[in-house]
């Protein structure tokens, strides 16, 4: 089992805030891998919010394809932070020999263009980056997209923090919201493009559980978007719906949990609602999802979403306190890091409930 | 010594002889009365009979003359292994044995093309039970419980479309329909499939019926079952019962036009229209019913005078069928006012994927489902050549089929269903779900209803009578008589109880898999001891 976390803050925080949320929850996965997503960054990339950022790992030679490959497509490079590793012996680690996040400009002429057409450019060069290093088996590229930062690496998640000196907080490397993984393979080889969060244009999501569904999803998945690829992971999955549903179909949010987990048809018939939710079931019976699983989400506006599965077969909590709201698998994480806040007000959402918040830390939840 | 010419039929041509114990035997008759075949008659032989007549044994031979049960040596008369004189017989003193040496089958082709019912029985392998439900949720991803939790066992039946074509709009905030979309039914995934009044006797078809709305009604599953080709009693078109039928329209058209004349009186509207393109017991020839079976009621509900009645082949259109098919569903579609879903059956073939492809193209969004029926599915009649020699069988069919539309990302918007030998072994639950798992939604049957109804037939060549008018167990028979053997509740209580245990195993494979909806194309679920079979279906082989 994997465990899974996020932190939403009004003042922002350091990766290694993450790692304590993570760190006393170690029981529930086995130190096989450690990622986060960092959205609304501050420190050194505070000038560069609006500009696109590349989060890659990467070989030497294909450090150099992808800066061929960027200036062939007329980005220009703005800003850059390569972590300077602390190689100490001994951390369990799987490093790769790059690490590259990278600030770019739009090319000239797209400049001006509508965020819609500057997303769809983004994802684009991203696929592409992906398909380079993939064929030449030289790296991985996780997101391309402005005011987010991606890393992931297999090891001990705290040997990994060491590593990349997440522990130092010397505030060059902050986030008002980190949505966190650490990893317990099952299913599948550990590949980095398996760890979860996974990101797709403004889209981050990571999943504590099993998807039973996974072929159906992916078979379905795999002719609706172009951005649908890779699947190492079962999770994906939840992503690529999430963002189908409110990408594409541009559908409100609350539908998306009609989709993974729609209400039984008992339940429907009883419903004001009932022909809009029996076409939806209908017409994405390939997207529901079934098996034990939490996810964690944010969205492009800054929102963050959690939700179970609808048997309810995994948990999460979420706490929070002034400034700041956490979501955990396990409540022992959110002690760790806001051991004052109130408990009674934490949040256990059942099986037909999704939990919002907003961008003023406002915690909604909603009844299915 | 008597003449013998070697070319007269005797007991040994015959597939099924009668073993028959004289000394058991008390010449009731009942067994003669019985068969409905005319395969035994009562006849005298000469014996050779040691008696004696004093207080002490002093045996003494003679010779007489006692009367016995024969069969009745000829083709036309041939038992059919029915085993209704063993059930009748109070004595234990007859029953019918297959006779493995027999040459009935070369010798029967006198007066053209043998006939019967039935389903093929040359080609009954089994695929199914080659696969095992595999990939067992455990530890971090666990099995449900088959009783504590509930599972959502239903089917779509009618046009699916894709969420970007849904009519949605968008108000404070809610979805709501901007106008309708095509009707879709959840059903359960079990349809019983088309038997028509004629092929069936009416008290069959009212047993299944029966069954039907007692499924809906008590047990609350949503049970659809089509009517077959030959039209419905008028009294079930104005009820409410209607709602659980699926109208059938095959070449033919029997019997529609009472259906549309009861139309302007129909207080619900029928649960779908099945267009009957072909039938996998017979693919490429039409329907058939022989004239002994076209009895007076029969005439009635079909309006066709007594005669033998052969559907054509085909539906008969000005330019080609693909033009009269999407004739038909429009106008169809258009008699209920598209409030009716419209499907299509076909005989499983070579081409069921092109045939598929083609649904799935449908520019109306008229197609509400595709039902593939393959080789091992019966017939009420047919040529036995066609039964046993031409068809397609199901399995892979139905793999092949969802597998074009998920290359083409349309999977689920026209629902497949498989059925032809679903539940031959008697376990439907294990078949279908195995079937759902490939890709079917759901899966239908026909041959099983009224084998529990009481039916004895099988792939073996065991009776298999269903075209002569003779069933002898009232259900493929309009023979007055004859009907009257089958008690309609009973036979209707087997067919509910069957189908009540059906959805507690369905549950009991649903969860070790866990999974609460049915698992439609979840492949991944299972495994084939075949390697052949594993690597046509794209399953994983284990041994
Ligand atoms: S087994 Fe059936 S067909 Fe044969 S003799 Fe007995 S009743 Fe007649
Ligand atoms: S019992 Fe009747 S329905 Fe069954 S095979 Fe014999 S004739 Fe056909």
């Amino acid at each position: 089992m994997c465990r899974i976390g996020s932190i939403k803050s009004k003042v922002a925080f350091s990766p290694s805030k993450a790692l304590y949320l993570m760190l006393p929850q170690q029981e529930g996965h086995d130190n096989s891998g450690f990622a986060m997503v960092m959205q609304d960054l501050y420190g050194i990339f505070t000038p560069y919010k609006d500009k696109p950022l590349l989060s890659l790992a990467c070989t030497q030679r294909g450090a150099q394809m992808v800066e061929d490959f960027m200036d062939s497509h007329n980005f220009e490079q703005l800003a850059e932070w390569i972590p300077v590793p602390n190689n100490q012996p001994g951390l369990d680690i799987k490093a790769m020999p790059y690490y590259i996040f990278r600030n770019y400009d739009y090319p000239e002429y797209y400049r001006d263009k509508p965020m819609a057409e500057k997303e769809e450019l983004l994802l684009d060069i991203r696929l592409k980056l992906r398909k380079i290093l993939e064929d030449a088996d030289e790296g991985y590229v996780y997101s391309f997209w402005p005011d987010v930062l991606t890393l992931k690496e297999i090891g001990d998640p705290r040997d990994i923090a060491t590593y990349f000196r997440l522990w130092d907080d010397n505030g060059c490397l902050m986030a008002k919201s980190i949505v966190v993984q650490c990893r317990q393979n099952t299913n599948y080889d550990i590949v980095r493009y398996a760890a979860h969060p996974f990101f797709l244009q403004g889209y981050t999501l990571c999943a504590n559980g099993e998807n039973t569904f996974y072929t159906k999803n992916k078979e379905f998945q795999k002719s609706l978007h172009r951005g649908y690829v890779g699947f190492e992971s079962d999770s994906q999955n939840f992503l690529y719906t999430l963002h189908y549903v409110l990408h594409e179909l541009k559908w409100p949010i609350k539908y998306y949990k009609h989709v993974i987990t729609p209400l039984p048809f008992g339940e429907i018939e009883q419903r004001e609602d009932k022909e809009v939710l029996k076409a939806i079931r209908q017409s994405l019976a390939n997207l529901e999802i079934n098996g034990p699983n939490t996810i964690i989400a944010s969205l492009p506006d800054g929102r963050m979403i959690t939700c179970c599965d609808s048997k309810k077969l995994r948990p999460v909590v979420v706490g929070q306190t002034e400034d700041t709201v956490a979501i955990a698998s396990e409540v022992c994480g959110l002690n760790e890091i806001m051991p004052e806040r109130d408990m009674t007000k934490d949040i256990y959402p059942n099986e037909r409930e999704v939990v919002v918040i907003d961008n003023d830390l406002e915690v909604q939840r909603w009844k299915q | 010594m008597e003449a013998i010419k070697s070319q007269d039929i005797g007991k040994a041509d015959l597939k099924w002889n009668i073993e028959y114990l004289p000394e058991r035997c008390t010449m009731c008759g009942s067994c003669i009365a019985t068969c409905t075949l005319g395969a035994i008659e009562a006849g005298v032989v000469r014996v050779d009979k040691t008696y004696s007549e004093d207080f002490q044994p002093t045996p003494l031979r003679t010779h007489r003359t006692i009367p016995v049960i024969k069969q009745v040596k000829s083709i036309a008369n041939a038992c059919v292994g029915c085993g209704m004189c063993e059930k009748v017989c109070p004595n234990n003193a007859i029953h019918p044995v297959r006779n493995r040496d027999n040459r009935q089958t070369l010798l029967s082709r006198d007066a053209g093309p043998i006939k019967r019912g039935g389903r093929t029985n040359l080609n009954a392998q089994r695929t199914l039970d080659h696969i095992i439900v595999g990939r067992i949720s455990q530890m971090t991803d666990p099995s449900l419980d088959s009783i504590r939790h509930t599972f959502d066992i239903r089917a779509p039946f009618g046009r699916v479309l894709p969420a970007e074509k849904l009519p949605f709009v968008l108000k404070d905030g809610k979805l709501v329909m901007a106008h309708k979309a095509p009707p879709v039914r959840w059903i359960y995934p079990l349809i019983f499939s088309d038997m028509s009044i004629g092929a069936l006797s009416t008290r069959a078809w009212e047993a299944v019926s029966m069954a039907v709305a007692y499924l809906n009604e008590k047990c609350g599953l949503p049970v659809r079952m089509s009517s077959g080709e030959g039209g419905m009693p008028s009294k079930l078109l104005e009820s409410e019962q209607l709602k659980y039928m699926i109208l059938q329209i095959a070449s033919g058209h029997f019997g529609w036009n009472r259906i549309i004349k009861a139309m302007p009186r129909m207080k619900v509207d029928p649960a779908g229209v099945l267009i009957k393109i072909g039938q996998g017991a017979k693919p490429g020839d039409g329907g058939l019913l022989q004239a002994a079976k076209v009895a007076e009621h029969v005439q009635a509900i079909r309006g066709v005078p007594k005669a033998t009645l052969s559907s054509p082949p085909n539906h008969q259109g000005l330019y080609s069928i693909e033009e009269s098919v999407q004739k038909m569903h429009l106008s169809l579609n258009a008699a209920f006012g598209f409030r009716v879903p419209v499907a299509i059956k076909c005989a499983a073939s070579a081409t069921s994927v092109s045939v598929y492809n083609n649904l799935l193209r449908d520019p109306y969004q008229i197609c509400g489902g595709f039902f593939i029926d393959g080789i091992q599915g019966g017939t009420g009649a047919a040529n036995e050549i066609s039964l046993d020699h031409t068809g397609h069988p199901i399995v892979s069919k139905i793999r092949d089929c969802y597998l074009a539309a998920v290359k083409q990302g349309l999977q689920g918007q026209i629902p497949l269903y498989g059925g032809g030998g679903m539940g031959m072994t008697g376990n439907a639950a294990a078949d279908a779900f195995k079937m759902i798992c490939l890709g079917a939604n759901g899966v239908f049957v026909g041959k099983m209803l009224i084998q529990l109804l009481g039916c004895v037939g099988n792939e073996e060549g065991h009776c298999n009578a269903c075209n002569t008018g003779k069933c002898p167990t009232g259900i493929c028979t309009q023979d007055p008589r004859l009907v009257k053997r089958l008690d309609i509740d009973r036979g209707a209580q087997k067919i509910v109880d069957y189908v009540l245990t059906f959805d507690k195993e369905l549950r009991k494979l649903m969860a070790p898999i866990g999974n609460s909806s049915l698992p439609v194309g979840r492949s991944d679920a299972l495994v084939s001891t075949d390697k052949a079979i594993a690597e046509q279906l794209g399953i994983q082989y284990v041994c």
